[in-house]
């Protein structure tokens, strides 16, 4: 906050550097002619921001607090630090095993989606074949129909293809939600890669796959770390298939391990936040790895079209 | 890697891009086309079958062909399907105008340049990694009415201890609301924030030249230019909503007295809880109507992708 009184005495003197409008690194104005226009003052960037950021903040921290503190301490600040509630739903309320599984279900989903669509997504950006609208409307289309609706005729397939209680049908209906806001993203990477590139690779004597390893993939790392990331943090994240689809306890996921901490009769919250510390680490640590690319990987393909 | 290979097979050289057969594309769509099929496609025409269907698990011996039976009970017997739907118009609306407006200016403003911009990017989106599941247990903790922080308003003497506004019918949609604002914002701020980076400096210039101020600027580039964009967000995230349950099935559990109660969150309770899979798939599909039909008129009377470009 002493940034953005700071930062409001200064604004209308001499600021060259400070440029305006939206994308960052913008030439330099020339002094004293309309910046009273289009440079937006500190003060309104960095008063919002701070109240918006507390908001975002705060419920983090609390989670935090009442992960670490003692049961039965009210202190704001989480010192002394404790494990216990950590050890508690480690060890007895079988995270350990949550976790496992949802890493299996999370990294199955990213290395089937992410491979599904990008056959799909390179058939859409380089050919043209007949029932290529067809399939693009498809596409669309699947995103209007909700997950939570199909629950039963998915539970009768899996049913009847014995995969209830197996993480694999779990794997099967994340990968299925996944591809196809996939499929148009890696479409819209591939897209920008020139074609000409493979071109100059086949002649060259490459054979199409190989060209395509060999030119493409590597331009297209930042789209598919996107693409791959989504689907993990979505399966890791999402829990209606999890709780629908594996009604034993040691085949469960986070999210539904997390739900029955909620539903028990008297909720432990030290557990809960424990809990949760746990089921938002991996997430986290992947967003903070694949925030840059984030926003590159929505305007290059998805939005856009 | 590409070179190496060259001079081994020089004669293949030529059009290789007709060698492949015409069947290549076809290829490459199949495993994502038969997995659309079997996950989406049956499903969905098995939810219009099961609609005209008895299809009770508990009550086997009633099982069979029941025409329009289902859909009668809906539109004439069932106030809990006009209460949920209510609920959800109401849900929706408020949840993608609220996401929208903050969301809008948040990517207004960590699209300017300052210092820390890309560490407060990453934390102001950072709740977008967070599942729904994890959102209620992290606001269940903030509203717990003993330990929450309305406990430490109470002991610095604003408000009182009170209960949980979870569990009051008169506070607990606006729990809810901010709970899932907190989760949803970041998504609207990551996409339009992705579009403004898209939008020519030039156009600014040229404004700010002719003398139009920062407001203008918004209502006549910014904003037009956003526009499909923001229709299509709006729209995706607007049958999100609708048809999302995490958050309210594990925040409020649809209570207190049904009052948090989806019609998706009404759906899975009547077919996974009270095994009616044919009421169930019926209730699917007027909601999968009424979604449509929302939709289609949504796009219609916002003109996306006119000629405004």
């Amino acid at each position: 906050m002493t940034a953005a009184l700071a930062e409001k005495n200064g604004t209308h003197s001499a600021r060259p550097a400070a440029p305006a409008g939206p994308p960052p690194a913008t030439p330099r104005r020339r002094p004293g002619r309309e910046r009273a226009f289009d440079e937006v003052p500190r003060w309104q960037i960095y008063v919002p921001l701070g109240v918006y950021l507390v908001f975002t903040l705060v419920p983090f921290y609390w989670m935090f607090l009442f992960a670490v503190r003692p049961a039965g301490s009210t202190s704001l600040v989480p010192w002394p630090m404790t494990g216990e509630h950590f050890s508690k739903v480690w060890n007895e309320r079988s995270f350990a095993l949550f976790f496992q599984n949802s890493m299996i279900v999370g990294i199955c989903t990213l290395i089937s989606t992410t491979l599904v669509a990008l056959a799909g997504g390179y058939a859409l950006a380089r050919f043209d074949f007949k029932i290529k609208n067809g399939f693009m409307l498809a596409l669309l289309c699947s995103q209007f129909i909700p997950g939570a609706l199909m629950l039963v005729p998915l539970f009768e397939i899996f049913k009847n293809l014995q995969l209830i209680n197996s993480l694999g049908s779990v794997v099967i209906a994340e990968t299925v939600f996944q591809l196809p806001l996939s499929i148009i993203l890696i479409s819209g990477f591939i897209k920008n890669v020139p074609p000409s590139l493979e071109e100059a690779a086949w002649v060259d004597g490459c054979s199409r796959f190989r060209a395509f390893c060999a030119v493409v993939l590597p331009l297209l790392r930042p789209g598919l770390i996107a693409v791959g990331s989504f689907a993990f943090v979505h399966s890791w994240n999402h829990f209606l298939f999890a709780l629908m689809f594996l009604s034993e306890q040691d085949k469960q996921t986070i999210p539904v391990g997390l739900n029955t901490l909620i539903g028990a009769d008297s909720v432990d919250l030290g557990a809960l936040a424990a809990g949760g510390v746990i089921a938002a680490v991996p997430v986290v640590i992947v967003f903070a790895f694949i925030q840059k690319w984030l926003i590159t990987g929505f305007s290059a393909g998805a939005v856009k079209g | 890697m590409a070179q190496a290979s060259a001079a081994a097979t020089p004669p293949k050289v030529p059009r290789r891009r007709s060698a492949s057969p015409r069947r290549l594309p076809y290829l490459l769509i199949a495993p994502a086309g038969l997995l659309m099929l079997g996950f989406i496609a049956y499903p969905v025409v098995s939810v219009f079958y099961y609609s005209l269907q008895n299809y009770n698990v508990t009550k086997p011996w009633r099982n069979g062909f029941a025409g329009f039976d289902n859909f009668t009970r809906i539109f004439t017997e069932d106030d809990q399907f006009w209460t949920t739907l209510g609920f959800s118009a109401q849900w929706v609306v408020v949840q993608v105008a609220l996401q929208l407006t903050l969301g809008l200016a948040l990517a207004l403003i960590v699209n300017q340049s300052f210092i820390g911009r890309g560490i407060s990017r990453a934390m102001v989106f950072s709740p977008w990694a967070v599942s729904g599941v994890l959102t209620s247990t992290i606001w269940i903790l903030l509203y717990n009415s003993s330990t929450g922080f309305s406990r430490y308003l109470a002991d610095a003497g604003i408000g009182d201890y009170g209960t949980s506004v979870l569990s009051d019918t008169g506070t607990v949609f606006w729990a809810a609301t901010v709970a899932e604002l907190w989760r949803g914002v970041p998504f609207f701020a990551i996409l339009i924030l992705a579009d403004l980076q898209s939008v020519s400096k030039e156009l600014y210039e040229a404004a700010s030249v002719d003398g139009a101020g920062r407001m203008r600027q918004f209502f006549h580039i910014t904003l037009p230019h956003l526009r499909d964009a923001i229709i299509l967000s709006t729209l995706l995230r607007g049958v999100w909503e609708f048809n999302n349950v995490d958050l309210l099935y594990t925040l409020t559990g649809g209570g207190p007295a049904g009052e948090t109660t989806t019609l998706p969150l009404y759906v899975a309770n009547t077919g996974i809880e009270g095994h009616d899979f044919g009421y169930a798939s019926a209730l699917t599909t007027v909601a999968f109507v009424i979604l449509l039909f929302c939709s289609i008129v949504y796009l219609r009377l916002s003109k996306f992708g006119g000629d405004h470009k």
